[in-house]
């Protein structure tokens, strides 16, 4: 028996100094986790929700348009060089982008949320306007008169959507096809352009490949209804098609949330919630002490183990901390210790009705284990409909992450409750101590 | 031995007193749909000088945003809560004001569009729907060992709406006092509460599982009674040891998420009270069938 609590101890203990070493320093890299995430709301920067007009999409494409207006967008941020901007699908017809410390003009914001519609461009001559400049050179429009109007190339005479396959030799091609006014635009502009490159534009940037250079194919023949462009990485290729693919249908974007957070109204809430977790701890730490004496301060101990605990994984999984999300960490310090409280009032009753201490701990913990498990339960269930819920709601993240945060802190504290707090209480088991009951247990031996 | 189911027509009047001013409260102040249900924008501003939150206001309407909503924080910045803002809008209306008050600093911003405020409503309902069948069914299993196993459910359920009402009867009084809507974190406090309280009264109930099957006592009221003040030292410490934290929330962060520690705060306070006092008070209502002398007092 006490050779086997040795033995968890020490495994324990080892699990104690990962928790450290996964920690510290902060700020250090652990399996590829660098530092605690934060959330917007505590780093500042600007989220943003958009909504597609989906109406003119056909029934099954819904999908394979907004993974392309994704790519578009996406293609729009990387420029304004934000670290870690997430660009992802909500529901049917959202897509959340999410700029951590940004601050972006009005200008930039607005280029984000613009209609995807790609433009095909040719090097401009010497002395010709050019609407677009980037590393390969000057260009304008590529342009064609049609039925006597002079029209613009662009991504809308896509006929299908376009496609990425392999040729014989496996080289990656881009398969596309042109409507019928397209079909006649292209044969006249690529009739022209034979050798030289064809430049292709949302607004007023350039498709870069997957090395930042603008994506330029070389036109080598003439192409009349369907093409294909060779040369592409499988991500570039990839990515281009669905950017493609969302400039082919005008999918108007709106902007139906928006956030902003200064960064330095952020780092005041960090440095407040960290302030009031420590103080929160110190003080539950206290009370238990005071009031459940030596196993009180063995619970404290499981406190800072089950602090470690959850901050380690916290920063492994990793959990993004919202404000919201501390506050639930926080407060799930104080339930905690319920698992704690559950058992040593059982102790206290066993210890009163004559037991021994081993035996007390034994039964305690024994019979505390139903009522833990029910209780903290009807917890879980609440916490999983908030995670659920919270992933669905636009301003969900709030929600979303107290939910994440009370659900690990609970269900570590289970863990850390019942197997670090009674490795350390059968440590006194058969020492000179264990007789001495005042020590565990407040009021013994008074009136009943 | 305290005797504290003894005195549950006390405790019935105390907790039906507070029903009453909740549901008063809530008639009366109602509670307020904040942005995220209701759609709008909401900005804190700063300004570089100190500016009269009247001639703010006044300006605002002058501006065609009569309905908007002033209020001052701590630090000294301005909250404006207008209808929802395009960012032409919004930058037209900075402009106008910073115009008028000198320069601006825009410290957070956060617009809802009516879409978004109606999808969050509707996901919102279906949630909270979600989240009462899920508790429904756990209350069910929980108390699948117990003899009268609907005894048991229909009052922890009772216990469980007595909390909520009270909870949000006085977030409705500090509502109008204060100006404070019902947001999503008010809805997420509040099912925080209904997880703690309902774990709370649980662990009681479970305790008088145990000690019935002990056979303590004959009378169902001393079995009860016996638990509760068994488990009260439990109960009460539990409780103690969340409302420091929260109490630390309170004291150090607020902000943002101010309303929902209220929640958290008011809602352990009365989920505690309610478990110790009111669920095995009903227990006992039910299992002796009392329910006759709410009509005829005088043979109580």
């Amino acid at each position: 028996m006490a050779k086997r609590n040795t033995l968890i101890l020490m495994i324990l203990l080892a699990l104690f100094a990962f928790c450290l070493w996964v920690l510290l320093p902060i700020e250090g890299e652990r399996f590829g986790r660098q530092g605690i995430h934060l959330g917007l709301d505590l780093k500042g920067g600007l989220h943003m929700v958009y909504k597609a007009d989906m109406s003119q999409v056909e029934k099954g494409q819904e999908t394979s348009v907004i993974e392309g207006v994704i790519a578009v967008i996406q293609n729009r941020i990387n420029p304004l060089g934000v670290t870690e901007p997430v660009i992802e699908r909500l529901g049917a017809d959202q897509i959340v982008v999410e700029l951590p410390g940004a601050s972006i003009t009005d200008v930039e914001k607005g280029r984000i949320g613009r209609t995807a519609l790609l433009e095909f461009g040719e090097l401009a001559q010497e002395g010709e306007t050019a609407k677009w400049t980037d590393a390969l050179g000057k260009w304008k429009p590529a342009t064609a008169v049609i039925d006597g109007q002079e029209k613009e190339l662009t991504s809308s005479y896509f006929k299908t959507n376009t496609s990425v396959t392999r040729d014989s030799m496996g080289g990656i091609l881009l398969v596309f096809e042109w409507d019928e006014e397209g079909s006649k635009l292209s044969e006249a502009i690529t009739t022209r352009l034979v050798d030289k490159p064809l430049g292709i534009f949302d607004g007023e940037e350039p498709l870069k490949g997957d090395d930042g250079r603008p994506i330029a194919p070389i036109v080598r023949s003439v192409i009349v209804t369907s093409g294909q462009i060779e040369g592409l990485s499988l991500h570039e290729a990839t990515a281009l098609s669905k950017q493609l693919n969302a400039g082919r249908l005008p999918v108007p974007l709106e902007l139906v949330y928006e956030q902003n957070v200064s960064p330095v109204a952020g780092a005041n809430f960090v440095s407040m919630s960290l302030k009031a977790g420590l103080i929160g701890i110190i003080l539950v730490m206290l009370f238990m002490i005071a009031y459940y004496r030596i196993p009180g301060a063995l619970a404290s101990l499981a406190l800072i183990f089950y602090g470690a605990l959850v901050m380690a994984i916290f920063k492994l999984i990793p959990v993004t901390l919202t404000l919201a999300g501390i506050g639930g960490f926080v407060v799930s310090i104080g339930m905690a210790v319920d698992a704690n409280v559950l058992i040593f009032e059982r102790m206290k009753e066993e210890l009163r009705g004559g037991r021994t201490l081993g035996a007390a701990i034994e039964a305690g913990f024994s019979r505390a284990w139903t009522a833990i498990r029910d209780s903290n339960l009807t917890t879980f269930i609440a916490c999983i409909v908030l995670i659920i819920i919270g992933g669905q709601i636009a301003s969900g993240a709030p929600v979303r992450g107290f939910g994440l945060t009370l659900f690990i802190g609970v269900a570590v504290s289970m863990f850390t409750a019942i197997m670090v707090t009674r490795a350390l209480l059968r440590l006194f088991v058969g020492t000179g101590l264990a007789n001495r009951t005042s020590l565990f247990t407040p009021y013994v031996g008074g009136k009943k | 031995m305290i005797d504290i189911i003894g005195k549950r027509y006390w405790l019935f009047l105390i907790s039906g007193i507070a029903i009453l001013l909740s549901i008063v409260f809530l008639v009366v102040f109602g509670l307020k749909p904040g942005l995220e249900f209701s759609s709008g924008s909401s900005m804190t501003i700063s300004f570089s000088q100190k500016v009269d939150p009247a001639a703010l206001k006044e300006e605002l309407a002058n501006l065609g945003y009569g309905n908007s909503i002033v209020q001052t924080t701590g630090e000294g910045d301005f909250l404006i809560r207008t209808v929802a803002l395009t960012d032409e809008a919004r930058k037209q209306l900075e402009e106008n004001l910073s115009a008028k008050f000198g320069p601006i600093t825009e410290k957070s911003l956060e617009t809802i569009e009516p879409v978004i405020a109606k999808q969050t409503s509707r996901t919102t309902t279906i949630a909270v729907i979600i989240a009462a069948i899920g508790i429904l069914l756990y209350m069910v299993w929980a108390f699948r060992r117990l003899p009268k196993a609907l005894f048991f459910g229909t009052s922890a359920i009772i216990a469980l709406l007595h909390d909520v009402l009270i909870t949000a009867g006085i977030f409705s009084l500090l509502g109008a006092l204060f100006g404070w809507e019902i947001n999503l974190m008010f809805i997420t406090g509040i099912l925080a509460i209904i997880g703690y309280s309902i774990n709370n009264t649980v662990v009681v109930f479970d305790r008088i599982r145990e000690n019935m099957r002990k056979g303590i006592s004959s009378s169902f009221e001393v079995v009860t009674n016996y638990s509760v003040v068994e488990i009260m030292s439990r109960c009460l410490n539990t409780s103690i040891t969340t409302l420091i934290t929260i109490l630390a929330l309170l004291l150090f962060v607020g902000g943002a998420i101010q309303n929902f520690v209220w929640v958290l705060l008011i809602g352990v306070i009365v989920g505690t009270f309610d478990s110790i006092c009111i669920a095995p008070s009903l227990l006992v209502v039910f299992e002796q069938g009392e329910w006759g002398r709410f009509l005829h007092p005088a043979r109580a």
